[in-house]
């Protein structure tokens, strides 16, 4: 479905543009808050963009030293090219456990692979354990936002749910209340099943640590109560040194959700005898990052932390929502790297879902200049057009009319008489698209340059 | 001082009062305005659309025709972003050097007409009057590319007569966005719901702005909706004298 046709849904849905609203309209305030008691955000935003830089200016050599930091404390490293090659391995491993249980801490990387229909294939359930991520589970949803998954579900919706799913007719829709019968389902599958997975925030490559950032406290129980774990993490999430996490603990918290720090920040280097799992994998993957790495005006995008600043401060998002854009990276962020990703083979009308109005700019806090990766890839989808579209043959049209002066001067007096190319310009897409909700302008009797000549 | 204006095609076209106003103010202030009538458009349609090869002639044709003027004045944000912002950037990705230290040396010589008047000439009173109730809707380009949101309020603030009313949600973007206005006239359509809904709550009969392409936006869907709010470019109430 295209971006349009998802847009058209969510327009029509009061409920969920009420709920979305709402929704990044707090976390917005929360964040700006939380930022301005930074004395120089600025100066945070630099160091943490240089960080990220640095990772993948150099990122073979990197991967490399991470993988001797992990192995050297006892963990096992993993490499994949792709999706499906990264869902092979986890299962793999699932196996050789025996297991048909496993249990996950949220984690988009293994979205993106579609790792828990691969291992279903394989008989094995994927139990997730982030509130949000089981409300979309439980539901057969899609997510609609990097840090919120569910943002476009209201309490309401979430009560009817677990009144059917977990057999909780009891329950009212008080959010503490939900949460408790959330967390009574979960414990048990917690402490009993003997796989876990997780994704990563970062990796650092010199001590081989993995981090993972969260509110609920969920994600570290999936990361040290199973005997097994195993981190799944995009190649791009690594960091170079171990002063570099400082800084990233600043920028992520504040960013996402507005605090000062996120309730649990767990790091594990390797294994350690009697705490925590006694088998660590670290699976590496690709999926398309080293394409984008090849272009240099595109690779900023491998910067994100997936921090979701953006999502909440665009007013596309605000009105449409995560779905729309049909992918598990929504909003700006989502415009700029699930295109890339995919190689432009798949969501290349994403990169057009924004007006470039710049507020996801200034709020990405390893910043990367969104609109212009935005303008970037519209080159590169428009370049990839085989055929001269509707647009296309406007845009040849008018930029014929602007290489003379006299070109352009008699497209002006069509235009006064309402025809050609100056008349008809922003007619382009459907018809009618502009007089659908905006009355057009009328074209007065002399141009400014008319005017001057006559002065 | 000479100033060169540019004036953007659908400005020429569409909003000659704009340009005509702009002429009013810099000459009110004593300066020799020059319009080199070989400009005709920046691109900006044809690059923040994708379609890189017009946008990358018609940057180089921007260079030829006001490559050797000292002040560029525009009354249009986005416009000026193009040439700040996407000039660089078309010429990094064609690997055009000899046209990218051009734009890098022009840049800084374009300027939007607020920012010009309180950054460059020193000048927040151009001894306008204009007693009416106006809000004033930052465009994107001017406020976050450019920093003009302060210069184009502190104009204003600075008319006679004016009573400027704050919008809530200020820094929201109307929803034109060029191209999208059309390709995604839905999203774009709700966005200007939200946005018309601030400008009316406000009161006002006129809502500025320092760009005719957010206001041809705007000012179109008042009209559909009969709000009986006008829509002016900044140059105009600026120009307006008693």
């Amino acid at each position: 479905m295209s971006f349009a046709a998802g847009a058209h849904d969510a327009l029509g849905d009061a409920q969920l543009r009420a709920n979305l609203r709402r929704a990044t309209t707090t976390i917005r305030a929360r964040r700006q808050d939380a930022v301005d008691e930074v004395d120089d955000w600025e100066a945070l935003r630099e160091r943490g963009a240089a960080a990220k830089d640095r990772a993948l200016h150099d990122l073979a050599a990197q991967l490399e030293l991470l993988e001797a930091s992990v192995e050297r404390a006892g963990g096992h490293v993993h490499w994949a090219r792709d999706a499906e090659e990264a869902c092979h391995v986890v299962a793999g491993l699932v196996r050789a456990q025996g297991a048909d249980r496993v249990i996950k801490a949220k984690s988009l990387t293994t979205d993106e692979i579609g790792l828990n229909e691969a291992l279903a294939e394989e008989g094995v359930r994927a139990i997730e354990t982030d509130l949000a991520e089981l409300i979309v589970q439980l539901a057969g949803d899609r997510q609609s936002h990097i840090l919120v998954p569910a943002i476009h579900r209201s309490r309401a919706e979430i009560r009817a749910l677990f009144a059917a799913e977990l057999d909780r007719p009891d329950l009212s829709d008080d959010p503490a209340e939900l949460a408790e019968a959330a967390r009574l389902h979960l414990r048990e599958r917690l402490l009993t099943v003997p796989v876990g997975i997780s994704g990563a925030n970062f990796a650092v490559a010199e001590t081989g640590t993995i981090c993972l950032v969260e509110s609920e406290g969920n994600g570290r129980m999936c990361t040290t109560l199973p005997e097994v774990l195993i981190t799944v993490m995009g190649i791009e999430k690594l960091l170079p040194r171990w002063e570099d996490l400082p800084t990233m603990l600043e920028l992520l918290p504040r960013s996402a959700t507005g605090e000062r720090m996120s309730p649990y920040v767990s790091l594990w280097t390797g294994v350690h005898e009697g705490d925590g799992p006694r088998e660590l994998h670290l699976v590496l993957v690709d999926a398309g990052r080293t394409d984008v790495l090849a272009d240099p005006a595109g690779r900023d995008a491998l910067r994100c932390i997936r921090c979701s600043a953006c999502l909440n401060s665009c007013p596309v998002y605000e009105h449409v929502g995560g779905h729309a854009y049909g992918s598990i990276y929504p909003g700006p962020i989502g415009a700029v790297l699930a295109p890339q990703l995919a190689r432009m083979e798949e969501h290349a009308d994403l990169p057009f879902a924004s007006t470039l109005c710049g507020a996801c700019a200034d709020v990405c806090p390893v910043k990367i200049d969104i609109p212009a990766l935005l303008v970037h890839l519209r080159g590169r989808a428009v370049d990839r057009r085989r055929r001269l579209d509707p647009e296309g043959l406007a845009m040849a049209m008018l930029g014929r009319a602007f290489e003379r002066p006299g070109r352009y001067e008699a497209a002006q007096r069509a235009a006064r008489r309402g025809r050609g190319i100056l008349a008809h310009a922003w007619r382009v897409g459907p018809l009618g698209a502009w007089t659908s909700s905006r009355e057009l302008p009328e074209v007065p009797d002399e141009s400014f340059r008319a005017w001057w000549r006559s002065r | 001082m000479r100033i060169a204006l540019f004036v953007p095609c659908f400005v020429d076209t569409l909003f000659p009062a704009t340009a005509r106003a702009t002429v009013t103010v810099l000459e009110r202030l004593g300066h020799e305005v020059v319009f080199p009538e070989e400009q005709t458009c920046c691109g900006q349609v044809h690059a923040n659309a994708g379609h890189r090869a017009q946008g990358l002639r018609l940057a180089r044709r921007f260079v030829r025709v006001f490559g050797d003027e000292d002040a560029i004045v525009a009354p249009s944000g986005s416009c000026v972003a193009t040439v700040r912002e996407r000039y660089p950037q078309l010429a990094e990705e064609a690997g055009d050097e000899a046209l990218l230290a051009d734009v890098r040396a022009l840049g800084p010589r374009v300027h939007e007409l607020a920012t010009f008047l309180v950054g460059v000439l020193g000048v927040e009173d151009v001894g306008a009057s204009f007693p009416h109730r106006v809000t004033y809707h930052a465009s994107c380009h001017g406020l976050r590319s450019l920093g003009a949101g302060d210069a184009q309020l502190r104009v204003l603030r600075a008319v006679r007569g004016i009573d400027l009313v704050e919008l809530e949600n200020p820094t929201a973007c109307c929803g034109f966005g060029g191209t999208f206005a059309v390709k995604n006239a839905e999203v774009s359509t709700a966005m200007l719901g939200a946005k018309a809904a601030d400008v009316i709550t406000t009161g006002a009969e006129v809502c500025t702005a320092g760009d005719d392409s957010c206001l041809m936006h705007l000012g179109g869907g008042l009209r559909r909706l009969r709000a009986g709010v006008r829509t002016m470019h900044i140059a105009e109430i600026l120009a307006s004298t008693r």
